[in-house]
């Protein structure tokens, strides 16, 4: 491989094949999401729903917005903004007392 | 070319930080999205118990349909970022056609937020009738705005692009094109979770 090419895929992620895998990833796990709607996880509905939110977000953000190859820069912007938008509402929600 | 014009137009590129300009003040904006759509969802939870005398979430909500329509935002940033890769080749063929289907998919789902809605208004679910449904028009609402200025964003890079009139660098342009647009769908994963799948 030359280094022209290397540095290509460096810098602009994956390859074809590799987003439609993560796609079909992705349609699982929103399918598995929509199960919880029809059939009784008992405790683990929330903690589920979560888990399975989180890993979709971070997915996306990770490959299909190219994060996880890009500069460290973007990353930290952007997590910067999203981890500040969950603290300051947390704080607001727990002032009007929504967690209890 | 001169050497000169040849150094000059390489230095037009470089930045004090190495980092392309756009790609960092798109990556800031999203950022602050964040802020934006975290106060909506916020306001959402706070106050999606709050029915007064109008319809409850679960009985209006119609999961099936919703989960089809999150379904095809989902496979629209596929495509997107297979646009973007075709971008990047230099593959103007594939580009087009692939922002073309984004915009298709996304405009699908605006279809189907336009019907959810209507369906929610014949049921009772005005604007106003309680804070809930005031504070889940506006929520998704907000979301499907940005929905369609992406699709208008698609289109119109889509006709510049034909124009060849694309400053800068085409394969940046749709770059930053697929970022907006996959954090539209980012915003639609949390809000298809919190909002429609836990009941309240």
């Amino acid at each position: 491989m030359s280094a022209d090419t290397t540095t290509h895929t460096e810098e602009h992620g994956m390859s074809n094949a590799g987003y439609v895998r993560i796609a079909l990833i992705l349609a699982a796990i929103t399918a598995l999401e929509v199960s919880t709607y029809y059939v009784d996880f008992g405790r683990l509905f929330l903690p589920a729903l979560m888990i399975m939110m989180v890993v979709k977000f971070i997915m996306v953000v990770s490959y299909f917005m190219h994060l996880k190859f890009d500069n460290k820069m973007f990353t930290w912007i952007f997590y910067a903004g999203l981890i500040l938008a969950i603290g300051v509402y947390c704080v607001a929600l727990a002032t009007f007392h929504f967690f209890s | 070319m001169s050497a000169d014009h040849a150094v000059a137009s390489h230095d037009a590129h470089v930045t004090s930080t190495g980092l392309s300009n756009v790609k960092l003040g798109m990556w800031l904006f999203l950022g602050s999205e964040c802020l934006l759509f975290g106060g909506l969802i916020s306001t959402y939870m706070l106050y999606r118990g709050r029915v007064g005398t109008g319809p409850t979430p679960m009985q209006v909500f119609d999961i099936p349909f919703t989960s089809v329509s999150s379904f095809v935002l989902l496979m629209s940033s596929l495509t997107m970022v297979l646009g973007v890769s075709a971008a990047h080749k230099g593959d103007d063929r594939n580009t087009y056609l692939w922002v073309a289907v984004t915009a298709l998919l996304g405009a699908t789902f605006v279809g189907g937020q336009v019907y959810e809605f209507t369906a929610f208004y014949n049921e009772g679910m005005g604007f106003t009738t309680s804070l809930f449904t005031s504070s889940f028009y506006v929520l998704t609402g907000f979301h499907g705005v940005h929905v369609t200025v992406g699709i208008i964003m698609l289109m119109s890079t889509l006709g510049i692009m034909k124009r060849s009139k694309v400053p800068g660098s085409k394969s940046e342009t749709v770059e930053m094109l697929g970022l907006y647009w996959h954090f539209v769908d980012i915003v639609w994963i949390i809000i298809f979770t919190l909002i429609y799948l836990i009941p309240v």
